[in-house]
């Protein structure tokens, strides 16, 4: 199972870069997204995967050796709630953007680049 | 020590606040009153360092490798110093110069959160913590390099924030390769991991990937085209802001970084840092000599002096550990006193374009005055604190044998000293270009000239007084060469 | 969109969306759920009917600003560190105590809780904020 995700997590990285190379924003922020979900999924497999064992016990459970580690998840969920947030900004500062230029073109992101 | 999550606490409820009252009345006063106090704690802070040594905070009352702990040392202490006197700086700045179509209280909060981001990056001594601050930083800096919406500002807005949510997601890889290979996130309990630890093969997918991460943060060589592209855009209030604080942050965390665990593979990793340093020092300095526009000249000055920084770390000696500490608080305060100047040459004048500009020297002596000493701290000119910060370096590196990068950053020094010869000789020195108007011939006042007074004379004081300084960051230096005081420091259980 | 169905489900929708939140909340501590997921529904009951009808129409409706969600949250959050410090010693540290409840054991409640509730008013406001900033306006 570690295998085949760890396959995704290439897959969406690939996937996510070339996204990321296109010219369109919203082409770019599925890019960005792949990629976040991409990051999220390694960090998630950081500790190996524990099947069917919950990560929180209660005071009876005795049997610690086959519990999943909980700090990865704590640090998946902390890092899809940045990074909700972080696409969202994107996304509105992109809105924002097309209002402004009526362009979703990252060639025509030149102007304040131009050499007097 | 509860007292040290004070530079997260107070700038939180100040943006609380201001988020409850909108008045721009009170957030004139807020602004710099909250930023004075939290200079005022950091102070504190330091007293406290220099007389107990390194301070602990196990937050929630879990026990260190566990839970979060926060860590302040001398390194930390005094960058958290350094911060808020530049923050206290740019609130006093913005209250004068800010522009009417951004709302004061608005610019505050995130002034405030992105002082809470930067405070946390500084005294945090867990890795997960760290990339949470530094996206607490980023959402800020975000959201304040896109205010007032103008269209130079958003295309400048979305080359920043690409490239930086690339580097934060770069971390969050690395992080997570690490927390795989260790089982831990706590500073220090890594530093204890991995200093006997003899695979250094394969920590170095996850340094890289950190490497990279805090590369792009800091603006180091082949990383760093967001920078110039994007801190010519927001009002010089924000840029001064970002050249102050951002990449010196991710200064601090490669420091943190690459002499508390990242210390395995030393000859690959000093030798890549010596590199990335001499390129970052040529390219930026030579990219600031093409440009006209002052915020482009200085932008790419900020690169060139990058490279200083990440220099010291990568000769690795004490010595040179503790001159790459001067030299970025150096950095910090000359850096944005020559953005404020250049703001204050625009409110005069109008424009940043310095082929438009001149016959400042005549018109306004006090601010050519208050330009050239931070200018001549970056060029590296005796009594003032550059001259000693690069002294350090230099002579790190002759001892340790390290002659290319030595010549390297001594022939940067002129390109420094050349570019800011160029914007002394074109708005202070040149006349008045005829046919050119002479700009809207605002009349400056001593509440214009206070920001720039108070780092003017911080640059000073750091060259006239640099003994005591010196004792500092030698002191800062060795805690870092040697982190077994900060690994005890953090590890020792303690009850509260 | 103008789907009398969805017009009319959102009336009902809405209220048991609020309702899942709380309970998604409620349960949070140890099970999953919590603040974030409670919020992120309690908004996207304010966002359903967004999707029914127009954006425009919530945005007139809401009595209150979504800045202020974010305000209560963030002082509920804030008032959460404080608990630890002055019982405990250390700032943040949980503190815990039983609210008696006839027929059942008790609902523990700590400060732990205190700040999902702060995170659950915090993800109401940026959602609806988000929401809000990204809809087409008519």
């Amino acid at each position: 199972m570690e295998i085949l995700l760890a396959v995704i997590v290439g897959v969406l990285y690939a996937a996510g870069v070339y996204m990321l190379l296109r010219r369109s924003i919203v082409k770019f922020i599925i890019g960005i997204i792949f990629m976040s979900n991409a990051t999220n999924l390694l960090v998630f497999l950081s500790a190996g995967l524990v099947q069917g064992s919950p990560a929180f016990v209660n005071d009876t459970t005795v049997d610690t050796a086959h519990l999943a580690d909980p700090t990865p998840q704590a640090l998946v969920l902390t890092a899809i709630v940045i990074g909700l947030g972080m696409v969202v900004f994107i996304l509105a500062l992109k809105y924002k953007y097309f209002e402004i230029t009526g362009t979703d073109d990252l060639d025509q992101l030149k102007q304040t680049d131009t050499h007097p | 020590m509860n007292s040290i999550a004070l530079p997260l606490l107070l700038p939180f409820a100040i943006a609380i606040g201001l988020l409850l009252v909108r008045s721009a009345v009170m957030s004139r006063w807020v602004g710099p009153l909250g930023s004075l106090a939290m200079l005022v704690v950091a102070v504190y802070l330091n007293f406290k360092v220099q007389q107990d040594g390194i301070l602990t905070l196990n937050t929630g009352g879990w026990i260190a490798p566990f839970g979060i702990a926060l860590v302040v040392d001398y390194l930390s202490s005094l960058m958290l110093v350094v911060s808020s006197l530049i923050a206290f700086v740019i609130a006093l700045f913005a209250n004068r110069n800010l522009p009417d179509d951004i709302p004061l209280s608005r610019f505050y909060f995130f002034f405030f959160t992105l002082n809470m981001g930067v405070n946390g990056a500084f005294i945090t001594g867990d890795v997960f913590n760290l990339y949470v601050w530094f996206e607490v930083m980023l959402i800020s800096s975000f959201v304040l390099i896109t205010l007032g919406k103008k269209k130079a500002q958003l295309e400048g807005g979305i080359k920043y924030l690409a490239l930086n949510i690339m580097g934060s997601m770069l971390f969050l890889a690395g992080l997570g390769l690490l927390y795989g290979k260790t089982g831990t996130l706590n500073m220090a309990h890594l530093a204890g991991i991995l200093k006997n630890d003899h695979q250094a093969i394969l920590m170095n997918p996850s340094s890289v990937l950190f490497f990279v991460a805090f590369g792009i943060k800091a603006a180091v060589f082949p990383l760093y085209f967001w920078l110039p592209s994007s801190y010519h855009t927001p009002d010089i209030t924000i840029s001064s802001l970002f050249a102050g604080l951002l990449t010196k942050v991710g200064v601090y965390t490669l420091i943190r970084f690459f002499t508390l665990f990242f210390v395995q593979d030393q000859v690959f990793w000093h030798n890549l840092l010596l590199i990335v340093a001499g390129l970052t020092m040529v390219t930026g300095g030579m990219a600031a000599a093409t440009y006209y526009d002052t915020r482009r000249i200085l932008s790419y000055h900020i690169i060139s002096q990058i490279g200083y920084m990440i220099m010291g770390l990568g000769i690795f000696t004490p010595l040179a550990i503790a001159g790459a500490v001067f030299f970025t608080i150096h950095n910090m305060i000359a850096k944005t006193g020559t953005f404020i100047a250049a703001g204050l040459i625009a409110k005069i004048k109008g424009t940043y374009e310095l082929k438009e500009v001149g016959g400042l020297y005549r018109q306004n002596p006090l601010l050519a005055v208050l330009f050239i000493i931070p200018a001549f701290a970056l060029a590296g000119f005796p009594p003032i604190s550059g001259f000693f910060a690069k002294f350090m370096l230099l002579k790190a590196g002759v001892d340790s044998g390290q002659y290319l990068i030595t010549a390297i950053a001594l022939i940067t020094g002129f390109f420094t000293l050349y570019s800011m010869i160029k914007i002394w000789n074109e708005a202070f020195l040149k006349k008045q270009p005829e046919g050119r108007e002479t700009g809207p011939g605002v009349k400056l006042q001593f509440a214009d000239y206070a920001p720039l007074v108070i780092l003017a004379g911080a640059s000073l004081l750091m060259g006239i007084f640099a003994a005591p300084v010196f004792d500092y960051v030698m002191q800062a230096g060795d805690q870092l060469f040697e982190p077994s005081a900060y690994i005890n420091a953090v590890l020792t259980p303690q009850l509260p | 969109m103008n789907s009398v169905i969805l017009q009319l489900a959102s009336k009902y929708v809405r209220g048991l969306l609020i309702i899942f939140s709380v309970i998604m909340l409620v349960r949070g501590h140890n099970l999953p759920g919590g603040g974030f997921i409670g919020g992120l529904l309690a908004g996207l009951s304010l966002a359903y009917k967004g999707f029914a009808f127009t954006q425009d129409i919530v945005e007139k409706e809401m009595k209150v600003r979504p800045e202020y969600f974010m305000v209560i949250g963030l002082v509920l959050v804030f008032a959460s560190l404080w608990p630890g410090l002055l019982l405990e010693g250390t700032l943040m540290q949980g503190v815990w105590f039983t609210i008696p409840f006839p027929f059942t054991e008790g609902y523990k409640f700590g400060t732990p809780f205190l700040f999902d509730i702060g995170v659950y008013f915090v993800v109401i406001g940026v959602t609806v904020l988000f929401l809000f900033s990204l809809s087409e306006k008519n």
